[in-house]
């Protein structure tokens, strides 16, 4: 598998540096209109993650519950486009939830792969550098932050997403956890999400998903994490 | 609010194999003693912390509590009405011929009992996250309609259960893996039209049964 995340084409290299701030987020939903959304390629094997992560669950994950996001935000995106041609508002409108449910799924699933890495290939330990220093600011140290973010995810009730935000007008991390695919955009910049829906563990873990929160913190890529605070 | 009632694992009207082919065993198994208990198990808490808060007169504690009693009484609530509409495929009741009163209502609404299908199958797929598929009846006009109920969200005040289906993925993730449209058309086989028909002529109290006084707590 390539050892880099995205392919070269223009949408992927935007949905990269969607991660990057929230400005750059907005710059790549104008251009992922143009060009197609395409899969990126995971910067690991499937079964690398293991045994956090099986490598069935990553596969499928990967190859086909990325991929149909990929494909329904490509086809909400060219009815959009029909819609806006002929001027329909209304058409325009009642695709938005299509658009944010896809588009949302992609966003958030290319996220989640770049924020993983093989605990061989620098995945676990704990945060570093400013990263470090925002955590503790925020939750006093790492494990108080880690018990409170498995508290977030297990409270999710049903599909959803933990994520480590940093508030763009404070410059503060928080936790916050999103329904469904609703991505983070707008007053806060995704650093680390993790993916609560039961297709994300169940195949392992089934439903003992405290199971699932507790490994995933073996496979934290906390360098890419740092990365996104920049 | 004294002495809360706790609530209890209905047991299945049938084995846990019973469904196969169309639901494994071991997601029946799953499903029934683990998912649905651990709604039972976080409502039993919910309802006792409560009890503490209502005796403390402590409305702001009451406030925070009603997100997990809504959520996990919707949970037990659902999964009772879901485990009572399906039976083996084997069984008479899994023919729409079981209901012939609701599919004369069923074709004068949808045009035929497959168009219904097809129709309830699409809107089942068309979920966004966790939740539920239904055919309801309006209390008010008695008219069919083909619904859903985000996460575990009941079917909405004025709105009959005649039909639910469970769209989350622990419902069907082991056998079906992502192809969820593959879970919407098996479950078909295993639909108790029995069930459903006594429900279409049955009162609301009638179709919740024991679970109505817990409905009306929501
Ligand atoms: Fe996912
Ligand atoms: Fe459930
Ligand atoms: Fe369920």
């Amino acid at each position: 598998m390539s050892a880099t995340l995205f392919r070269t084409s223009t949408a992927a290299r935007s949905a990269l540096r969607a991660g990057a701030s929230s400005r750059a987020a907005a710059i790549a939903s104008t251009s992922f209109v143009r060009g197609k959304a395409t899969l990126p390629d995971l910067p690991y094997d499937y079964g690398a993650l293991e045994p956090s992560i099986s490598g069935k669950i990553m596969e499928l994950h990967h190859k086909n519950h990325h991929q149909t996001y990929v494909n329904g935000f490509n086809a909400a995106t060219e009815q959009n486009q029909a819609a806006e041609a002929k001027q329909d508002i209304a058409a325009q409108v009642a695709l938005q939830p299509l658009i944010n449910f896809h588009g949302g799924g992609h966003i958030n699933h290319t996220l989640f792969w770049e924020n993983l890495a093989p605990s061989k290939n620098g995945g676990g330990g704990e945060p570093t550098g400013q990263l470090k220093n925002v955590i503790e600011s925020s939750y006093g140290d790492f494990s108080s932050f880690k018990t409170k973010f498995n508290g977030a995810l297990a409270g999710i009730q049903g599909s959803g997403w933990a994520w480590l935000v940093k508030d763009n007008e404070t410059g503060q991390v928080q936790i916050r956890t999103y329904a469904n695919q609703d991505p983070v955009v707008g007053k806060y910049t995704p650093l680390l999400g993790v993916d609560a829906w039961e297709h994300a563990y169940y195949l392992q873990y089934q439903n003992r998903k405290a199971e699932y929160f507790s490994a995933i913190w073996d496979v934290i890529n906390w360098k890419a994490v740092e990365g996104r605070l920049k | 609010m004294a002495a809360q009632a706790k609530y209890t694992l209905p047991d299945l009207p049938y084995k846990h194999d019973a469904l196969e082919p169309h639901i494994s065993a071991q997601i029946m198994t799953l499903h029934h003693t683990k998912h649905h208990q651990t709604y039972i198990n976080n409502l039993n808490a919910a309802l006792t912390s409560l009890t503490t808060a209502v005796s403390k007169n402590d409305i702001v504690s009451q406030l925070h509590l009603q997100e997990a009693i809504k959520f996990n009484a919707g949970g037990h609530v659902n999964h009772s009405i879901f485990w009572e509409n399906l039976i083996p495929f084997s069984s008479p009741n899994a023919q729409p011929s079981a209901a012939p009163k609701l599919c004369v209502a069923l074709i004068a609404r949808f045009g035929s009992v497959e168009k219904f299908q097809e129709k309830f199958n699409a809107v089942l797929l068309g979920l966004k996250g966790s939740g539920w598929g239904w055919l309801v009846q309006d209390i008010e006009s008695g008219n069919l309609e083909i619904t859903t109920s985000k996460d575990q969200d009941i079917v909405p005040v004025g709105k009959k259960p005649l039909l639910g289906i469970d769209m989350w993925e622990h419902a069907y993730y082991l056998q079906y893996l992502n192809d969820k449209g593959s879970y919407a058309k098996g479950i078909w086989k295993v639909v108790n039209w029995k069930k459903v028909e006594e429900r279409f002529e049955s009162t609301l109290e009638g179709v919740f049964g024991t679970l109505a006084g817990l409905r009306n707590n929501l």
